[in-house]
């Protein structure tokens, strides 16, 4: 039997807010151990939640920029279950009423085209703390700094149908968080995460199939990894005439596998009410419009701006603005570099990133500025060196040997378009090598690559390739 | 010096006829004599109280006082205080002390008063008769085989005792109201979001209302006064100026429309309280207020709607205490499951469980639609009836419990009898209404109490009521026998 597979996401991105959800403290990555949560965050008797409102606003953004409807009127509410991180015994959601529902994210796929994926709902809520089972022999150490930090849980609708659109629709979340400024969607500290529900279906058949969903899985790989693992044991079931089980997996990323984590019988009843400590949020059409007006250009907006403005190519574009700091990188670098949209696309896309992977470097603290290398790319555009010499004056750059042009003169590294210097060259070579001058005259005309690679030695890679190619053979062929 | 209102008081503090840490030490003595029998006090803070009226005596005497500059105050074990115990009356807090100030100890202290201890009160405010203590029971002044209700019984014990001249109280479903009319005294739920519930640990968050306990409306108009405000840290608190709540106290009540709901005089109330309520009323019409019948048909939703509300959110509001971070921690816990029923098993009484299982299934999956949902359209209902009733009449009046105060151990293991005797209290909680229960009167030697409703934010207009009233009337200066 053909099955097909559906996948629905539910992303958890954590907002870039400086202090929490619902309390004055910070939100810093990496701090010692309950250093970072207040009374608030300890759920201690008494305290009480205050709505921070930056996230109110962060959420209306993505609503923006997904074509969703940012509600009018949203509601928190209590999702209760014991657990030693949650220090309250409930997180604090959105249930009924989320702040962001019915909207669409279009993603790229391999082929070229395109596929409106919908985004059911974003809601906000906040993170429970760590339990650390490590380095506390029989005991579990509760750190509870992460306990209150803002996130945006983004769901989709189950319109995934593969593993690699899942990761396509991921990245394309990803991007879109950090263009909006909303999420560093650093996946590492858990900034930006996913759980992916998965069921197949005969091909052709409506109905969903029973879903398995895989929690917390944190990179694009694990996700593709996961999905993969997941689609190939649902079928193996039902092809065998067993049935899938409704559970929470987790993906075993050592192992590439997932595993039975609960099952639906098992599941908490979470008796989710409206949260009596916080008023609902009440958002007006001029706050809204006041939102729009701080989006910044989006994604697709760019790429099809780049491509119109520069003549890339859609996938060069689409390369180039996958991230907001690369795209305002690559910009940067056109500009300095007099407008060589094609040349500045290639050198990013090619050297720069090269040099940045081989060094795990980023490209926001790249040690060739995008003002640094417009300025080498300047020296192609007008003939000072070749593109082979640039390459060279690039790894000086790299180094922090100074700007392009400090390197080309201290090196000497200048093109030589001297005519009469480039044909002084070629003659000493034709003098110095006479049997090949006989052999490719008697009709041997691969030797021209020879007589180019042998002039571009003596001058050191610095004549201009274009005039040796024309002179060397009009000197041949006279 | 015990038997002065708090305005007198701080007019003799301020003459210097005696000094606030003679005042103080005159409250801890009587405390002393007399707080062995009734149970009024959890803990009783003299080292700081003395501190404390000490710094009062200097701003005073550098003539900066304001009116609760130096008087001593008794503060339901429910608001937290730093670096002092705050129970809530229960087993899993016995060893809780607070890192940070409520917003109400806050205002209190930063206005001068002097807290002199922290009251007994039901276990997590659940309860109308302050049995369900982890301290055990208070007892009423008036007769020590009483309740003084609950569940703030020790503050109104407290007060009524003449071992303080005021207290702080709150209010869910009638716990200030109630043990104010059992114990005699004046007692005040503000409306809802008048008074910061920053600091005071959570009954139903959507219920609770924290407010004073004093000997008069004239007391209660002063503590309201430092009680109330805009609060940033309690996002349910109301962005309002407080009003000069003395400054109405003597307005005349010529014209005064009073409304009485035929559904507060019906079946369940014993006669001589209805009696006492009737003669009060006549007062009323001397001072020139008229009187007209109204009905709020909706009244006998109250009691089955706020034991859906209040136990669904206790259940909520009670989860935190875990046995993890603070509170009663069970011995040698095996595992997690095994941590979490003993320790909550052992930290809670029986009420506390009863209310947390009742809200827990009302809140599950199924049920919710039935029980919950439905209890909040009570809710809307009871409210309306009110704001009808308010297009017709300023003050709403009526008793504030059906009976005089019960015998100890007479109700305690019947709890839907128990949480009859909040019947008239607990609609305005729903509403989120101000209200207040001033003495009127006696049957068999116990005091009845006179409630009173006003419209959202008429806190100022109660308290100009109780007061013209407490001009023709003298039941509020009067003492229970051995405390004269």
């Amino acid at each position: 039997m053909e099955w097909e597979t559906v996948i629905g996401l539910e992303i958890h991105t954590q907002l870039a807010t400086r202090s929490k959800i619902f309390s004055g403290a910070p939100t810093q990555y990496g701090a010692e151990p309950n250093t970072q949560a207040c009374a608030v965050d300890l759920g201690l008797p008494g305290v009480l939640p205050v709505l921070n409102a930056e996230v109110v606003r962060m959420a209306a953004m993505f609503g923006l920029a997904t074509h969703s409807t940012v509600a009018p009127r949203s509601v928190f509410a209590r999702k209760n279950y014991f657990y030693p991180d949650l220090p309250k015994g409930y997180q604090i959601s959105q249930f009924e009423l989320p702040i962001v529902h019915d909207g669409y994210l279009d993603i790229e796929l391999e082929d070229g085209s395109s596929k409106r994926i919908g985004i059911t709902r974003a809601h906000l809520e906040e993170d429970a703390g760590k339990s650390l089972h490590e380095s506390y022999l029989g005991k579990t150490g509760i750190d509870l700094n992460r306990a209150g930090t803002p996130l945006l849980e983004i769901v989709s609708e189950p319109d995934i149908r593969s593993a690699k659109e899942a990761v396509a629709y991921m990245k394309k979340i990803h991007s879109l968080v950090r263009y909006l400024g909303i999420s560093d969607g650093n996946m590492q500290e858990g900034s930006f995460r996913c759980d992916a529900n998965i069921s197949m279906r005969p091909k052709g058949q409506q109905a969903f199939g029973t879903r398995a969903e895989i929690k917390n899985i944190n990179s694009f790989r694990f996700v593709e990894q996961a999905i993969n693992y997941e689609v190939e044991r649902q079928v193996m079931l039902l092809e065998s005439g067993a049935t899938v089980v409704q559970e929470t997996r987790l993906f075993d990323a050592d192992r590439h596998e997932t595993r039975s984590m609960r099952s639906k019988e098992e599941a908490n009843d979470y008796r989710y009410f409206p949260d009596p400590d916080l008023l609902p949020v009440e958002l007006d059409a001029a706050f809204l419009e006041a939102v729009r007006k701080t989006l910044p250009e989006l994604p697709d907006a760019r790429k099809a701006r780049l491509v119109s403005e520069h003549g890339l190519s859609e996938y060069d574009a689409a390369v180039l603005t996958s991230s907001r700091e690369l795209a305002d990188y690559f910009e940067a670098a056109v500009q300095a570099a007099g407008g060589a949209g094609k040349l500045t696309a290639n050198w990013v896309m090619g050297e720069l990133s090269g040099a940045l992977n081989k060094g795990d470097g980023d490209i926001t603290n790249s040690p060739v500025s995008a003002a640094a290398l417009g300025g080498l790319l300047l020296r192609i555009e007008d003939g000072t060196i070749s593109g082979k010499i640039a390459k060279q004056v690039f790894e000086a750059m790299w180094k922090g040997e100074g700007p392009a042009d400090d390197i080309i003169e201290q090196q000497g590294l200048k093109q030589i378009s001297d005519s009469s210097a480039i044909e002084g060259i070629i003659r000493e070579i034709l003098d110095n090598n006479p049997k090949q001058l006989q052999q490719y005259r008697g009709g041997q005309e691969k030797l021209f690559g020879f007589f180019v690679g042998q002039v571009m030695k003596a001058s050191q890679g610095k004549a201009n390739p274009k005039q040796v190619n024309e002179l060397l053979r009009k000197l041949l062929d006279s | 010096m015990y038997q002065k209102s708090l305005v007198e008081l701080a007019a003799d503090l301020q003459k210097g006829t005696y000094s606030s840490e003679e005042l103080t030490r005159a409250c801890l003595q009587r405390i002393r004599t007399h707080d062995e029998r009734l149970n009024s006090f959890v803990t009783v803070t003299e080292a700081q109280a003395l501190a404390a009226a000490q710094a009062a005596d200097t701003v005073i005497k550098a003539g900066n006082a304001g009116p609760l500059t130096g008087i001593p105050f008794a503060h339901k074990d429910i608001f937290c205080t730093s670096g002092v115990k705050t129970s809530c009356g229960s087993r899993m807090l016995d060893n809780f002390i607070a890192p940070y100030d409520a917003t109400v100890t806050e205002k209190l202290l930063g206005a001068g008063a002097v807290m002199i201890g922290k009251t007994n009160m039901d276990e997590f405010a659940m309860g109308s008769s302050n049995e369900t203590s982890f301290y055990g029971p208070v007892r009423n002044p008036w007769d020590e085989t009483t309740v003084p209700g609950g569940s703030s019984g020790g503050s109104a014990a407290a007060v009524a005792a003449r071992l303080v001249p005021v207290s702080t109280g709150t209010d869910t479903g009638g716990s200030i109201r109630q043990p104010a009319a059992l114990c005699g005294i004046t007692g005040l739920k503000p409306t809802y979001g008048r008074v910061s519930r920053y600091g005071m640990i959570a009954f139903a968050s959507s219920l609770d209302q924290g407010g004073p306990f004093a000997r008069s409306a004239e007391d209660a108009a002063v503590m309201l006064g430092a009680m109330a405000g805009f609060d940033a840290r309690d996002s349910t608190s109301v962005e309002r100026p407080v009003d000069d709540y003395l400054a109405q106290l003597n307005e005349p009540l010529q014209g005064l429309r009073i409304g009485l709901p035929k559904e507060y005089f019906g079946e369940g109330l014993d006669a001589a309280v209805g009696d006492a309520v009737a003669a009060a009323i006549e007062e009323f019409k001397k001072l020139g207020a008229t009187v007209t019948d109204i009905t709020l048909p909706n009244t006998h939703l109250s009691v089955p709607a706020y034991y859906v509300v209040a136990p669904a959110e206790c259940s909520s509001n009670l989860s935190r205490f875990d046995g993890v971070r603070f509170g009663h921690r069970a011995d040698n816990p095996q595992d997690l499951q095994d941590l979490y029923t003993r320790s909550r098993g052992e930290g809670f009484g029986d009420e506390v469980k009863r209310r947390i299982l009742v809200g827990t299934y009302a809140l599950s999956a199924g049920y919710y639609d039935a029980y919950y949902l439905k209890a909040q359209q009570a809710r809307h209902l009871i409210r309306d009836d009110f704001l009808q009733a308010f297009e017709q009449v300023d003050v709403i009046m009526g008793p504030t419990a059906p009976s005089v105060a019960f015998k100890l151990g007479a109700k305690a293991d019947d709890p839907v009898s128990m949480y009859l005797s909040d019947i008239y209290t607990i609609a305005v909680n729903l509403a989120g209404l101000p209200a207040m229960s001033v003495p009127a009167g006696f049957s068999n030697g116990l005091p009845v109490g006179l409630q009173m409703i006003g419209n959202y934010f008429d806190e100022a207009r109660l308290l100009n009521v109780g007061h013209q009233y407490q001009q023709v009337s003298d039941w509020h200066t009067r003492s229970p026998r051995g405390f004269e």
